[in-house]
């Protein structure tokens, strides 16, 4: 693992957070969007909150993504669920909401469970792996 | 039948994890074949790899199953709280992903990356509750 390869983990995990929450700003702004009403969501879609909370889920897919091709399935997936830590403290140091003891007790297990992946090898060599399934090695030209 | 009924919150649980680990499963089996971002990405560019990531079926068929999954979740949480769905779902299918990634993808899933799926279940459903 290289130090480009933790600062896009890192991306994943940050964009992820900080999409959430800003979606979360926007849409409790703009209030309840009754379904009888679905254009209302459309409108949501200029408000700043809304359209920068698209915005950085779509870099936090493109890293995922980018994760994904030289990392496992089993790494990533842990590694990069520290942003459920980051939301529940955005949430409780941005939005002001009340964060109880068995939510702390799982930032705590969130936070264990990414120590445990990290110390390991990010990826299965592909001589290990079923080409049937993951389909053939292709090398960029 | 009553959509309210445990079966029936069951079944929707089940439908979720299940859309939503053959979406990580599919994309992450898409990437895989696509191989090193990075080094397509600095080889031909942003265009050229967008290109090899959405040339690639598996990642469609990935993306498709995601919105499933997105879907199902809409539909589950009209008919049952927030809090029984969501901690259930998250949950879930981090070890349903450790599973199929052995089975299906085989890779190395070994006591390390177990404990971190068994602890990241328990503490994303504690979270979510």
């Amino acid at each position: 693992m290289t130090l480009r390869k933790y600062l896009i983990l890192g991306l994943v995990t940050l964009t992820s957070a900080f999409g959430d929450i800003s979606l979360a700003i926007g849409m409790k702004r703009l209030g309840p969007v009754s379904l009888s009403h679905p254009g209302a969501l459309l409108s949501a879609l200029r408000t700043p909150w809304v359209s920068g909370g698209i915005l950085l889920l779509l870099v936090f897919f493109a890293s995922y993504l980018t994760a994904l091709s030289w990392a496992d399935l089993t790494f990533v997936l842990p590694a990069t669920s520290l942003a459920y830590v980051g939301v529940a403290l955005l949430s409780k140091f941005w939005l002001h909401e009340q964060i109880s003891a068995a939510r702390w007790l799982g930032v705590a297990l969130i936070t264990a469970g990414v120590g445990f992946v990290t110390q390991g090898p990010a990826y299965t060599p592909r001589d290990c792996v079923d080409p049937a399934f993951t389909g053939p090695v292709r090398e960029a030209p | 039948m009553n959509l309210a009924s445990g079966p029936a919150i069951a079944a929707m649980v089940g439908a979720i994890v299940l859309t939503a680990t053959a979406g990580d499963v599919f994309v992450a089996s898409a990437m895989r074949g696509v191989g090193d971002l990075d080094r397509i990405m600095a080889e031909r560019g942003l265009q050229g790899a967008i290109w090899a990531v959405i040339s690639e079926g598996r990642f469609l068929a990935g993306a498709a199953c995601m919105a499933l999954s997105f879907f199902s979740l809409l539909f589950s949480l009209s008919h049952a709280d927030v809090s029984l769905i969501a901690p259930a779902a998250g949950s879930l299918t981090f070890v349903s992903n450790a599973v199929v990634a052995k089975w299906v993808l085989h890779e190395n899933v070994d006591r390390r990356r177990w404990l971190a799926a068994v602890f990241v279940c328990c503490g994303v459903a504690l979270l979510k509750r």
